[in-house]
């Protein structure tokens, strides 16, 4: 359970000041499909940043579960990041010069398990990730756009997070490996994730729950998606 | 994180920059293996020093003829050429000396000495029977004076290997053969063992002859009629009554000369572990010089290793931005970026320790020798291991607290 409380965040730089959420509100139970929209440079990433834990508001409350995240020092806020969260970045950030299963298993090699186990839980993942078996030994930086969006959400699935975080996940597909990431997404839904992403694609939201815009950093509507799209679960993959 | 992961992580770090990563070790490298080499060459010559002291006797004291200073002025004339020990002074030592095991006057000289068509000009040693237990001089063939040689004045001659070399011939047997020395002929009696031509003086090449027929025939009696010797050794029973000895020595030759001041008198009497103590602090100087240049090297790959370990930092920041991103903690990436110095340093502190010895086996192809031992090479890596967290220390500590989100964007 998200509950975000009278957040505000502002960067300083110098004398700059860049108010960049201001008075942000709002609730998400365990369960939902939630997709925030806005335009560029409306604080979406910076929303996200601090749903995830990478970042603290510089006012108000945000709890997650029930825990007050926005007074954690930085080494418990990266407990939680690897007990609760994952996290596709709107840029995939994948190691370079590294596997595809290396890249996948990392963050479980900070939550301490083995060598053998990671691997198994990496190709588990990546499989539910609609990553194909012949590209899991292929280094990062030769795979293709769609490929490494597909890594990235591997690997924010491999520590089985309740809280599944994406960042414009189907910005650099195409309308049909979109759709394959956005099943991949459904299907995570229906076990029970709870899953928040970014988008500016209307197409995109439509497959969410629950639709959050956003306007100059504050929310201008919050409502639930009545044309709901439902995949079907076993859609194709390859 | 597990420990075998930290490595996992920091060895695949190091692997993907080969070049800098060898670069980088080579200042420890240098640094290590000159530390290894210098220290070595240092302490071996310390030990060959001390070596080449004890070999010219063991537990020696010796007293030498000067001249007689007086307060102020003093009257130069090289020690040695002055004529102020006698033949009854040595008696004298040997009578009353206690705690001892010999007493050996000597008197030498340089002499040109012919034999069957060959000729050289070596150092003539006239000795008394006590001569081989002061000197630790061993009997090849044949044997060294006897008393009635030394109390007749014999015209017989021992000789040094290298002085039978010369005159006779490598290897062949001189005894019973007849040289001349300065004119006058002895007759080979026995040639002793060789001790190594190393050390101040050549040992090896050296005639020994009665000490009686050297001031008699060779030498010559002062005008008064005294028998001179040019220094007087005494070899102590042990190591513990040294000193005991030179104060008794001291003692009855002031007594014998009618001095009251050691400082003073025309002769000087030396502990042998005065001149190993003399030699070893100049060599000690000579280690800790080589060792403190060495050291520099070693700080400058120190810092070698600081500044890759800053580079490194800066050119990963996405990378330490998406491991904090996906979970790791301060010391976590701490770790990893320290151990990555200390792989570093360690393995080119072990490549360092190997190159040293190699370097100080070659140098003791060259006659230098050398001595390392397990403290040092030990020392070696504790030292390298420990510039791996002095100089990593500020670079992982600066990974560790970046930002995720800044270092994510970071260009
Ligand atoms: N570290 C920072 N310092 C100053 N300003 C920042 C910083 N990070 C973000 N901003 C500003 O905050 C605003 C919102 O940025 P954010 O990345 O959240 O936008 P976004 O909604 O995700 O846009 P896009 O759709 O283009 O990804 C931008 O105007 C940006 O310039
Ligand atoms: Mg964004």
């Amino acid at each position: 359970m998200i509950e975000c409380q009278n957040i505000y965040k502002t960067y300083v730089n110098g004398d700059v000041e860049t108010k960049v959420l201001k008075d942000v509100s709002f609730t998400i139970k365990d369960g939902e499909f939630v997709a925030i929209m806005g335009p560029s440079g409306s604080g979406k990433s910076t929303m996200m940043h601090i749903l995830g834990a990478l970042d603290t508001p510089s006012k108000g409350k945000y709890i997650l579960d029930g825990q007050d995240v926005s007074t954690l020092t930085d080494d418990e806020l990266a407990v939680i990041r690897r007990q609760k969260i994952g996290f596709v970045f709107q840029s995939f950030n994948l190691l370079p010069r590294a596997t595809v299963l290396r890249n996948v298993a990392l963050p479980l090699v900070y939550a301490g398990i083995d060598n053998m186990e990671r691997e198994e839980l990496a190709k588990k993942a990546s499989l539910q990730a609609g990553l194909d078996e012949s590209r899991f030994y292929h280094l990062s930086n030769q795979l293709s756009g769609g490929q490494m969006q597909r890594v990235a959400i591997a690997r924010a699935l491999v520590n089985n997070p309740t809280l599944l975080l994406a960042d414009e996940p189907t910005g650099n597909l195409d309308t049909k490996t979109g759709d394959i990431v956005l099943g991949t997404f459904q299907r995570l839904n229906d076990q029970g994730h709870t899953i928040i992403l970014i988008t500016h694609e209307p197409y995109v939201a439509r497959h969410a729950d629950r639709i959050i815009q956003i306007r100059d950093g504050q929310i201008l509507s919050d409502e639930e998606n009545k044309d709901k799209k439902i995949f079907n679960s076993d859609s194709d993959e390859n | 994180m597990k420990t075998r992961d930290i490595f996992q992580e920091s060895y695949t770090a190091l692997a993907a920059n080969k070049v800098r990563t060898a670069l980088t070790m080579l200042g420890i490298v240098i640094g290590i293996g000159s530390v290894i080499a210098m220290v070595g060459i240092g302490q071996g010559a310390q030990g060959s020093i001390e070596a080449n002291i004890q070999s010219i006797g063991s537990n020696l004291i010796t007293v030498s003829s000067g001249v007689q200073r007086t307060t102020g002025a003093a009257v130069s004339g090289g020690l040695g050429s002055a004529q102020t020990l006698t033949q009854e002074d040595a008696d004298a030592l040997k009578e009353e000396l206690t705690n001892i095991k010999a007493v050996s006057p000597e008197l030498s000289r340089r002499y040109q000495v012919t034999a069957k068509g060959t000729n050289t000009n070596t150092q003539v040693i006239g000795a008394e029977t006590g001569y081989p237990t002061v000197r630790n001089l061993n009997i090849d063939s044949g044997s060294f004076l006897n008393d009635e040689q030394v109390k007749n004045a014999s015209k017989v001659a021992v000789l040094g290997p290298t002085t039978r070399d010369t005159l006779f011939g490598e290897g062949t047997d001189p005894i019973g053969q007849t040289i001349r020395i300065n004119g006058t002929q002895f007759k080979v009696i026995g040639v002793t063992q060789a001790k190594g031509g190393s050390g101040f003086t050549n040992q090896d090449d050296m005639i020994f002859v009665p000490i009686s027929a050297s001031q008699r025939y060779l030498v010559g009696l002062s005008a008064s009629g005294k028998a001179y010797v040019s220094s007087i050794a005494v070899s102590a029973e042990n190591p513990e009554v040294m000193t005991e000895v030179q104060n008794q020595v001291t003692q009855i030759m002031l007594q014998r000369h009618n001095m009251s001041d050691i400082a003073t008198a025309d002769f000087t009497v030396q502990n042998q572990s005065d001149l190993v103590s003399a030699a070893s602090s100049v060599t000690e100087t000579l280690t800790i010089l080589l060792a403190s240049i060495a050291g520099i090297s070693l700080l400058v790959g120190g810092i070698g290793i600081m500044n890759m370990m800053l580079t490194t930092v800066t050119e990963r920041t996405r990378e330490i931005g998406l491991r904090k991103a996906i979970g790791a903690t301060r010391s976590d990436i701490n770790f990893q970026f320290l151990t990555e110095a200390i792989i570093l340093t360690f393995v080119g502190g072990g490549i360092g320790v190997i190159f040293g010895w190699a370097v100080s086996l070659i140098a003791s192809n060259f006659g230098i020798t050398s001595q390392i031992d397990y403290t040092s090479v030990l020392l070696a890596f504790g030292v390298s291991a420990g510039i791996g967290v002095i100089f990593g220390y500020y670079p992982a500590r600066r990974a560790s607290r970046l930002n995720p989100i800044e270092a994510l964007r970071y260009e």
